[in-house]
């Protein structure tokens, strides 16, 4: 049977596709089959246009309205639901919105789920990490509608646009559900750095930097001479040098930069499930037997107070 | 009010897992395993529930083998009211485990249930969310901060760029986070008191539960290794690395 497969994809807080679409394409690619996208916001209008123009796709399914504008789990399963046994296989990227809607639609479904997947075998079998990335295990699915989450790191975006825009099939918002409502959003401010999943370089601090203080005095500048997102490891947020939503790692964000540069960071197996994929990794730490030095491709072992100065000094040099 | 906790016993969280050699699993053989951390968390918050006025009984819930009753037994000295063990020695897996749970959640009709947002052994983050459809409550995953009011409860919950608060109509469903408290020590009285608590027992059958798993595991390995790169001498020599051989900067 051929495969068809419906790619869900959330859109980025300016409107617009996100990157990670094109990572959700390649999953697809390797899965082989018919493939639709399907977007969904409050008003789809900028990133509708992009979707049609994407390459190896069939169709763009469209889901626009205000029910759907604050990504409830319960409204997202109300739009996808209608729409799944067309297809046998839905894949959407492993993000706090990913990871909240697809295990309620595959309790809906009865169908068992599949989370973070890294890598496609064939169309039923999937490999997935577990015990905080130190583990990878292979995993054979024989559900006949395949549901799973994807770690859109593990695969390169595929390139290209199409001449020609696909057609477009508008769906039903779904009406307004009283289970739960958002009440209020707190954005933490970037403060112009670009976003840790799509920057091409992540500066990360851990236990290390001592203070929230240090952590900001730091990593700040260096951050802003490199264009650089600001990440953290679980310890760093643990102590509260840096908000949750930095935390590089199993638990947090799975990134994968050009350059990773992991700054007063030991290197726990679940920090490194969150950035072993980067293409270079910088690893600044006064431990020389820290096992970050094991993942990195250039190790800098002394004091960070004294190395992280230097090192924003001769880039502005 | 009365809160289910759901806990699952895995290999403790300071213990690297490796596979066993045939990839047919990972070895867990004489290894030291604790209760999983954000299901500390989740009991944690259940209890200062309780500790406030705001809760009446905490049940906490394991399913699996008898030893997941030593998880039960570190609930109950932490302070679970009661326990239920529901017993099987099949492979349970994230839908199987809400499905178990749904049939006691309708048993025991609790108002709340809060759940680790995921286990650290398999990594899934689903079974909170799957239990919330099964009884068409509404769910709140990766909360921080959690706030009962009347007929509902509103819960601060970590974003991928920030935070958002949901309010949720009671009964529901909540995932707990690494900041929504820092979970307390048993103390040796209560450890020594918990032994002696009875443990409830169910299983699948009595609840009606077929719990056969879904997903086959065909092989586990440890993931592809980086390799290693050198220690650089200098700032200066780390930026013309950067610079002339990796060309990232």
């Amino acid at each position: 049977m051929e495969n068809r497969i419906l790619l869900v994809t959330e859109l980025g807080p300016d409107g617009h596709l996100k990157s990670s679409i094109r990572s959700l394409l390649a999953a697809a690619k390797a899965l082989k089959g018919d493939t639709d996208v399907l977007i969904w916001g409050g008003d789809t209008t900028s990133a509708l246009v992009e979707a049609q123009h994407l390459p190896g796709i069939h169709r763009v399914l469209n889901g626009s309205g205000a029910t759907l504008a604050e990504g409830l789990a319960e409204m997202l399963c109300a739009l996808v639901r209608p729409l799944a046994r067309q297809y046998t296989h839905i894949l959407t990227a492993a993000t706090a919105i990913g990871k909240n809607w697809m295990p309620r639609l595959a309790a809906l479904e009865d169908v068992a789920m599949i989370s973070d997947v890294v890598g496609v075998e064939s169309s039923d079998t999937f490999i997935r990490p577990i015990y905080a990335g130190s583990i990878w295990a292979t995993v054979c699915c024989p559900e006949s509608l395949k549901l799973m989450t994807v770690r859109t790191t593990a695969f390169p975006g595929v390139e290209g646009e199409r001449t020609e825009p696909v057609p477009v099939e508008n769906l039903p918002c779904p009406a307004a559900m009283p289970l739960s409502t958002r009440i209020s959003v707190h954005t933490h401010a970037q403060e112009g750095r670009p976003s840790l999943e799509n920057a091409r370089v992540v500066v990360s601090g851990g236990r290390g930097l001592g203070s929230a203080e240090h952590y900001e005095a730091l990593l700040g500048p260096l951050a802003e001479e490199l264009n650089a997102a600001l990440g953290a490891s679980r310890a760093a947020v643990d102590l509260g040098y840096a908000p949750n939503d930095v935390q590089v790692g199993q638990t947090g964000k799975v990134v994968a930069p050009d350059l990773y540069i992991a700054i007063g960071i030991s290197g726990a197996i679940q920090h490194l499930a969150g950035m072993q994929t980067s293409r270079v990794i910088v690893a600044i730490n006064k431990d020389p037997d820290a096992p970050i030095f094991a993942v990195a491709d250039y190790g800098l072992v002394g004091d960070l107070n004294l190395l992280v100065p230097e090192l924003t000094a001769a880039l502005q040099k | 009010m009365k809160i289910l906790v759901p806990v699952k016993r895995v290999l403790d969280y300071n213990i690297k897992a490796r596979a066993k050699a045939d990839g047919s699993g990972v070895a867990l053989a004489g290894l030291k395993m604790s209760l999983n951390p954000f299901d500390e968390i989740a009991l944690e918050a259940a209890i200062r529930l309780k500790e406030a006025g705001l809760a009446t009984e905490v049940v906490a819930l394991s399913c699996g083998d008898a030893m997941v009753q030593e998880g039960l037994r570190t609930a109950l000295a932490l302070g679970a009211d009661r326990a239920l063990w529901v017993s099987s020695t099949t492979e349970l897996q994230p839908l199987a485990v809400a499905k178990l749970l749904q049939a006691v959640v309708l048993r025991e009709m609790p108002t709340l249930v809060i759940c680790g947002k995921q286990a650290i052994d398999d990594d899934a983050n689903q079974t909170g969310q799957m239990l919330a459809a099964l009884l068409n409550w509404g769910q709140a995953t990766n909360a921080a901060e959690i706030q009962m009011g009347e007929g509902r409860v509103d819960v601060v919950r970590e974003t991928d760029g920030g935070t958002e608060t949901l309010r949720l109509l009671l009964p529901a469903v909540i995932t707990t986070d690494l900041r929504l408290n820092e979970p307390r020590y048993a103390t040796l009285p209560n450890i020594m008191k918990a032994r002696k608590k009875p443990i409830e027992t169910l299983t699948p059958e009595e609840l009606g539960v077929t719990v056969e798993p879904r997903l086959k595991t065909l092989r586990v390995q440890e993931p592809p290794q980086r390799p290693a790169g050198i220690k650089v001498d200098s700032v200066a020599t780390l930026l013309a690395r950067l610079k002339n051989e990796a060309k990232v900067i």
